[in-house]
């Protein structure tokens, strides 16, 4: 029932980009980490970035944040142009990030922490349908945000980002170092989102989880984009993949 | 034992001041990261103002209340746009050595014009007078600084742990990038915040004018033992600030009934001692 009154909400078309990174280029002081990076995301899509650790998907999803003091190349969300916007407006266009480490603020409690991303566009979920998905958060309203266990910090991570308007969300490694029951609850909401018109951009290791909810990879390795194909292509990729990979 | 009280009764006054200052410094610090040494001249700058809106403008201390620390926000404000904003992300003591030298020059300046001593500013006619308590006999003016400075401090509490500005506010002070990156105006809200935590400090030099004079290096003696007070109490933690403020000054009152010689160096003993035991203060957390 829920879903049915989203449904109504207008979501960019399918298959349109919503998303298109060109020749991205970030630095972390001196070190040049991203090298021309290139991909795109499409409305409704759920798009993965893998690759090996320090291979630059974080530093891809920080900079489309905006929050890498220096980047190059062309970032276009929307149609908008948003390499040089500072992080604040580009939260404001409609795109929200979950950080791989979660970002929980200690000096707030629950609800303070679900309620602090400021609402940036109208058609965000209502707070008792983020109950409905994350039924945990309920009932531990009123403890410390950093007093929760790491699967429902996870969960109150993704959950306050929900609630914005925000359309597009990219979620860094959001399985990371949690028990497989809860994996499973993450692989289910992320299911459910994209069926509700969400688009995601992903970072994972996990790469058994991704392909439970992945509709196409990039694989990336020394801060360039090397391979991408979609998930029907998965089992003839599986070679490569594994070299890719290293696993 | 009427001298006890008296001496009580100054201690609470003194700790309205400490109070208001450091929880300004309190706030200043969490969420700039900077030890605003420059925090007693504003205050001096506060009473000035008031001293000058009653002497240039007529108006009273009611509107000095008001006006004074709107004003020497916006000089903050504009310190802070123009040249703390710089010092984000480097040591402390850059920030700590840019405010004293803030600090020096605008008390050189007001020491140029109106020398040291003193300038009189009246108690205001609704607040003249005493009321005899039976115990004591007590200034209707200096029971009204402490009962306006507790409200002004719990409310400036309330705004910050209660309020969903004070939730932006505490979230910046943690993780000001990723506060950014859910769309708050960080930088914006770091100037807002240093004109809060200076405007309190305005606002208790306008509390003080009428008892302590205003002199352009009131601020100078009284911000060393402020700074005690806070390190004392804990840099960033708002109630810390505010009750260690308070029981300090009461302190302070206590021994000078009960050993006078003692009453301006028991703050600077106290902390010593916290340092010694509890480096990050009573109620502080690690920086």
């Amino acid at each position: 029932m829920a879903e049915a009154k989203l449904a109504e909400r207008p979501v960019a078309a399918a298959g349109a980009e919503v998303l298109t990174v060109n020749d991205l280029q970030a630095w972390y002081g001196e070190s040049h980490i991203l090298h021309g990076i290139n991909f795109n995301v499409r409305a409704g899509e759920v798009v993965t970035l893998l690759g090996r650790n320090g291979a630059g998907k974080t530093t891809t999803l920080k900079s489309i944040m905006g929050v890498i003091g220096k980047r190059s190349g062309s970032i276009r969300f929307d149609n908008k142009e948003i390499i040089r916007a500072t992080s604040d407006r580009i939260a404001r266009l409609g795109i929200a990030f979950c950080p791989e480490e979660r970002g929980i603020f200690s000096s707030l409690d629950v609800r303070e922490n679900l309620l602090l991303p400021p609402v940036v566009r109208p058609g965000g979920l209502p707070l008792d349908q983020i109950f409905t998905l994350f039924p945990n958060l309920k009932e531990r309203l009123t403890s410390q945000g950093t007093k929760l266990s790491g699967g429902e910090q996870q969960m109150l991570a993704i959950a306050r980002i929900l609630r914005t308007g925000a359309r597009f969300l990219m979620l860094d490694e959001p399985t990371e170092g949690l028990a497989p029951v809860i994996i499973q609850q993450i692989g289910h909401t992320i299911a459910r989102l994209k069926s509700q018109g969400f688009t995601i951009l992903l970072v994972e290791q996990n790469f058994r989880f991704a392909s439970t909810v992945a509709d196409r990879y990039y694989i990336v390795e020394h801060g360039k984009v090397i391979d991408g194909f979609a998930n029907s292509e998965l089992s003839a990729n599986m070679d490569k993949l594994h070299t890719y990979l290293g696993v | 034992m009427q001298a006890l009280y008296a001496q009580l009764l100054v201690g609470l006054i003194n700790g309205s001041f400490y109070a208001l200052l450091s929880l300004g410094l309190a706030v200043i610090f969490g969420m700039l990261n900077i030890i605003n040494f420059a925090h007693g001249a504003l205050y001096m700058m506060g009473a000035f103002v008031a001293y000058f809106l009653l002497n240039l403008g007529g108006i009273n201390y009611w509107w000095a209340l008001l006006i004074a620390p709107v004003i020497v926000g916006i000089f903050g404000m504009i310190l802070e746009r123009t040249m703390l904003q710089w010092l984000a992300g480097l040591d402390h003591l850059y920030g700590l050595l840019l405010t004293f030298g803030i600090a020096l020059i605008v008390q050189g300046v007001f020491q140029n014009y109106f020398g040291s001593s003193g300038l009189p500013y009246s108690i205001p006619d609704q607040l003249k007078g005493g009321v005899n308590l039976g115990f004591m006999f007590l200034p209707i003016y200096r029971g009204w600084v402490v009962i306006f400075s507790l409200v002004v401090c719990l409310a400036t509490w309330f705004l910050i742990e209660k309020t969903q500005l004070g939730a932006y506010l505490r979230a910046a002070t943690e993780n000001p990038t990723l506060v950014r990156a859910f769309g708050i105006n960080v930088p914006r809200m770091i100037t807002l915040t240093y004109g809060l935590g200076v405007g309190l400090a305005a606002l208790a030099g306008v509390l003080s004018a009428p008892i302590n004079q205003v002199r352009p290096l009131m601020g100078a003696d009284l911000i060393i033992v402020v700074f005690a007070v806070v390190v004392i109490g804990g840099m960033g933690s708002i109630m810390g600030s505010i009750i260690t403020g308070f029981a300090l000054g009461v302190i302070e009152g206590l021994t000078k009934y009960f050993y006078p010689e003692a009453s301006n160096t028991v703050v600077f003993v106290l902390m010593v001692v916290v340092l010694l035991v509890k480096p990050t203060g009573l109620t502080g957390r690690a920086a």
